[in-house]
């Protein structure tokens, strides 16, 4: 009784039909679309800050400064901002990335309103109070204590630090490190604010049980006269060199029975022309079925992993696509190897015809189960907006997914894995070869 | 085929319980089979079996060979997975609704053709003590693994789900093959199904898919009843670490037990409400948050009771802020544990746990793989899914007198197990890198 695919129901997909989009004078843009299914509206968005606007010296200071924001205000103390969440059963935080700072919140739709004003109130009138802030150093602290032990958060550093140069904000933790965390001062928190904080190119999506119009007029009413002159325009990132041999580095972390591998290189931005091909290829090697081809060598026939797969980043900039996998420190050596016999495979041949017709399947099939929930179509929604794809994307998406070849799926994992030239950093107890 | 709160229950000939509930709000439908069987039940010797056995229904039957569903579920847009725990074993498909018959026929077929080749359970055997070492390099894995044994000497909870090191090491294929015959049947199965369907045309999909398996002669559980705890338990790890971490936990009833759902209040104000699947609110307003962290004694810190079948825990556990020691982080958890023994608990405390329980309900219901899930776990635990779809609702009349009495009845010095993690040595000595080539 199989019919044809929901996918084809457009009519049931997030796009121009449905959502409502509007921009603020002051440059934000609001993107709310209704589900009056659910009692719960999603509240999630971004604005343009993150560690990227910070120096070398001062990593971590975007990061301290987006978790202090729900920390106190001018408005609000720590125990008022959060109890009123709390009661509600509400949620609402803010982070920092590298190109952006994120913002995510849930409640009951009737609580829209507080859940906005609560948000507006910490990007804008942050106080920095020193109790609150210190106590959250302290916790960042600890957070480094804890990653310096943990073998996928010890390879994972060393993999940003081989593969980017050291004026690159990609080589950088973003959460600091002990002694910059350490020498941050309270005015350069508040000016680090001042100065990045403002309404251009911020993005809000709401999407749930509340009337567009309504929303809209709530976000105008709290949102509408923000103004940040200074607000400084997207530096540009460094270049990276061509990698030509490979790199690696082992990091000891004691007391541990497993090594976490990361294997991998500098991959597409999420608008490069082939980051679909990039993505198909990363399917294959790494994710569809039992995490793809190294799945079904590492994991299904060898039995060297319990975990083993790729991952693709593409975002704003050129991220890493990465090899990760944890293994006995006795079959390091032989995961490498298999590893990199599916690199060279994905980059020597092209993918077969039912490999590349399976992928694409999943592609545009998983489409309904993406956009079950209001997480799930905010956070599609957000895409479409930050990655200027058009909120008909996803009209387009299956035609654009089906004419992508196998010459351009290899030809993208010629541009960007390499089984000669590649980083590799493992984190786990000494081994031996 | 009794029909509550939206929900049908429907008892198959052999034995199968299904639960179905139609919800048109989406495309998508998410379908589980739940076994009576999880670690709580694994004698010495075979502890992790029931774990390993959920990875060995992955390694395929005749008709759907190692490999094909990952493929053929992926290709649908599909996901599909397992969980093992304490009390039970669950799988499912959540499918395009269109599609959800690939699961269903995915399920009928592994229920009793599952193949258990000696190679494929060699090759998992690996596999599985890999997982288990990811955990080990978590030094939390050791506390919690070591304080489980401690609280239950005589009950199943008293191993990890995962299994002991030397059970992986040595359990045969015939161990793994005799608890799948044994418990994989449709009498020892409670199937939930919600999504976007018809309750008929599916009733009549899984009579066709499962009526003709045959229910089992199923043997008596192995349960062992923990015997009443003598006075408090300490324990103390000593491991490379990054940080001090302080578990306590107390013993609590089980699920169905009329003070459980008292003791889910307490702690939803000693130290933050907990979801029901579909998303959570922040601790920073419960007791614990404003006595540990806001004192800056420690980064971070959880609690929480598992609805379970036997009477499990009341868990709370601590990783201390730099500088702090584990006596004065235990004691200021006993004195904000002793308030709420003393009824200094309020009634607007009361009220807000009851608001946030309210929320957190209503996001329970916004996807249909939790739903069928929630389903499916509570009328194993509980007996009746509707102890589930009441919660809420009961959860109301609780009074702040019932908080104050299972605080004085539970928190109890002798009824607690109280475990250190202290870390070793100058750990960061034998830090180092090396290029790999020596």
């Amino acid at each position: 009784m199989e019919t044809s695919s929901p996918v084809n129901k457009a009519t049931t997909l997030p796009s121009t039909d449905n959502i409502v989009r509007e921009v603020l004078p002051n440059g934000i843009v609001v993107l709310v679309y209704e589900n009056f299914v659910t009692q719960s509206v999603i509240l999630n968005g971004l604005i343009q800050t993150g560690s990227i606007f910070e120096s070398a010296d001062k990593a971590g200071l975007s990061n301290i400064v987006a978790g202090a924001l729900m920390r106190g205000t001018h408005n609000r103390d720590f125990d008022t901002i959060h109890e009123t969440l709390e009661s509600l059963g509400a949620s609402l935080g803010i982070g920092s990335g590298v190109h952006t700072s994120g913002f995510s919140g849930k409640s009951l739709a009737e609580d829209l309103p507080t859940l906005l004003n609560l948000l507006s109130d910490a990007l804008r009138y942050p106080s920095f109070p020193i109790d609150q802030t210190e106590r959250l150093r302290g916790e960042i602290l600890t957070g480094l204590k804890i990653r310096a032990q943990d073998t996928r958060s010890v390879a994972s550093e060393a993999f940003r630090k081989l593969t980017y140069p050291m004026d690159h904000p990609y080589s950088r933790n973003l959460y600091g490190e002990v002694e910059t965390v350490t020498a941050f001062t309270l005015d350069e928190m508040a000016a680090f604010h001042a100065a990045n904080y403002g309404p251009r190119g911020m993005i809000i999506v709401i999407v749930g049980a509340v009337k567009a119009e309504d929303a809209i007029q709530d976000v105008k009413a709290i949102f509408g006269d923000w103004q940040n002159p200074a607000q400084p325009d997207v530096p540009a990132l460094p270049p990276i060199a061509t990698l030509y041999e490979a790199r690696q580095q082992f990091g000891v972390v004691p007391g541990k029975s497993q090594s976490d591998i990361i294997l991998g290189w500098v991959g597409p931005s999420r608008f490069a022309p082939d980051f679909q091909a990039a993505n198909l290829a990363n399917s294959i090697l790494g994710v569809f079925g039992m995490m793809g081809r190294l799945g079904k060598t590492v994991r299904e026939d060898q039995g060297l992993a319990y975990y083993t797969g790729s991952r693709v980043s593409g975002g704003m900039g050129p991220g890493p696509w990465q090899v990760s996998s944890g293994v006995n420190p006795a079959n390091v050596y032989k995961a490498i190897d298999s590893i990199l016999v599916e690199i060279k495979r994905m980059t020597n041949e092209l993918v077969s015809e039912q490999d590349l017709a399976d992928n694409k399947a999943n592609f545009t099939g998983r489409l309904p189960l993406n956009l079950e929930s209001n997480e799930g179509v905010s956070s599609m929604i957000l895409n479409m907006e930050m990655y200027n794809l058009g909120l008909d994307y996803l009209r387009h998406y299956p035609e654009m997914i089906n004419a992508i070849t196998r010459e351009q799926v290899q030809r993208a994992a010629q541009k960007y894995l390499s089984s000669t030239a590649y980083v590799l950093a493992v984190a786990g107890p000494k081994i031996e070869r | 085929m009794a029909i509550t709160n939206n929900v049908t229950r429907h008892i198959l000939p052999n034995g199968m319980t299904v639960l179905l509930k139609e919800q048109h709000t989406a495309p998508v439908t998410s379908w589980w089979v739940l076994y009576r069987i999880g670690s709580r039940n694994e004698p010495t010797g075979l502890t992790g079996v029931s774990h390993w056995v959920e990875h060995m229904m992955f390694k395929g039957t005749d008709q759907f060979p190692a490999g094909y569903l990952d493929k053929a579920i992926d290709r649908e847009g599909g996901m599909w997975n397992a969980q093992t725990s304490f009390d039970y074993t669950a799988y499912f498909e959540t499918l395009p609704a269109d599609r959800i018959g690939l699961g269903l026929r995915a399920e009928a077929d592994r229920m009793t053709n599952a193949r258990f080749d000696p190679e494929e359970v060699e090759s998992e055997r690996t596999v599985i003590i890999s997982e288990r070492q990811g955990h080990e390099n978590s030094p939390t894995f050791w506390l919690n693994e070591e304080l489980q044994a401690m609280i239950f000497r005589v009950h199943g909870y008293h191993h990890e789900i995962i299994g002991d090191m030397t059970d992986l090491e040595t359990m045969t294929r015939d161990n793994l093959f005799q608890h799948y015959k044994t418990y994989y049947a449709p009498n020892n199965a409670i199937a939930a199904v919600v999504g976007d369907f018809d309750t008929t045309e599916m009733i009549a999909q899984i009579e066709a898919l499962f009526g003709a398996l045959p229910a089992e002669t199923l043997p008596r559980t192995f349960v062992r009843p923990e015997p009443p705890q003598q006075g408090e338990r300490r324990l103390r790890i000593e491991r490379p670490s990054p940080t001090p971490v302080l578990s306590i936990a107390y013993r609590v009833p089980e699920a169905v037990h009329p003070d459980w759902i008292k003791l889910y209040m307490l702690d939803s104000i000693l130290g933050g409400a907990s979801g029901f699947g579909g998303g959570g609110v922040g601790n920073k307003t419960s007791r614990l948050y404003q006595a540990l962290v806001k004192k800056e004694l420690a980064a971070n810190f959880s609690s929480g009771l598992l609805p379970s079948i036997d009477p499990y825990l009341y868990g709370i556990d601590v990783t201390l802020r730099d500088g702090r020691t584990l006596e004065e982080v235990e004691a200021a958890v006993f004195a904000e544990l002793d308030k709420a023994i003393n009824g200094e608990i309020t009634q607007a405390e009361l009220d807000k746990a009851k608001k946030q329980a309210r929320a957190l309900f209503a996001y329970s219901g916004e996807t249909v793989t939790n739903q069928a899930f929630m389903l499916a776990y509570y009328e194993h635990i509980a007996g009746n899914y509707e102890w589930f779809i009441t919660f809420e609702e009961r959860l109301q009349s609780v009074t702040l007198d019932d908080v104050h009495e299972v605080a004085q009845k539970y928190l109890q010095p002798s009824q607690r197990t109280v475990g250190w993690l202290v870390p070793t040595g100058e750990a960061d000595d034998a830090d180092g890198e090396y290029d790999g080539d020596e």
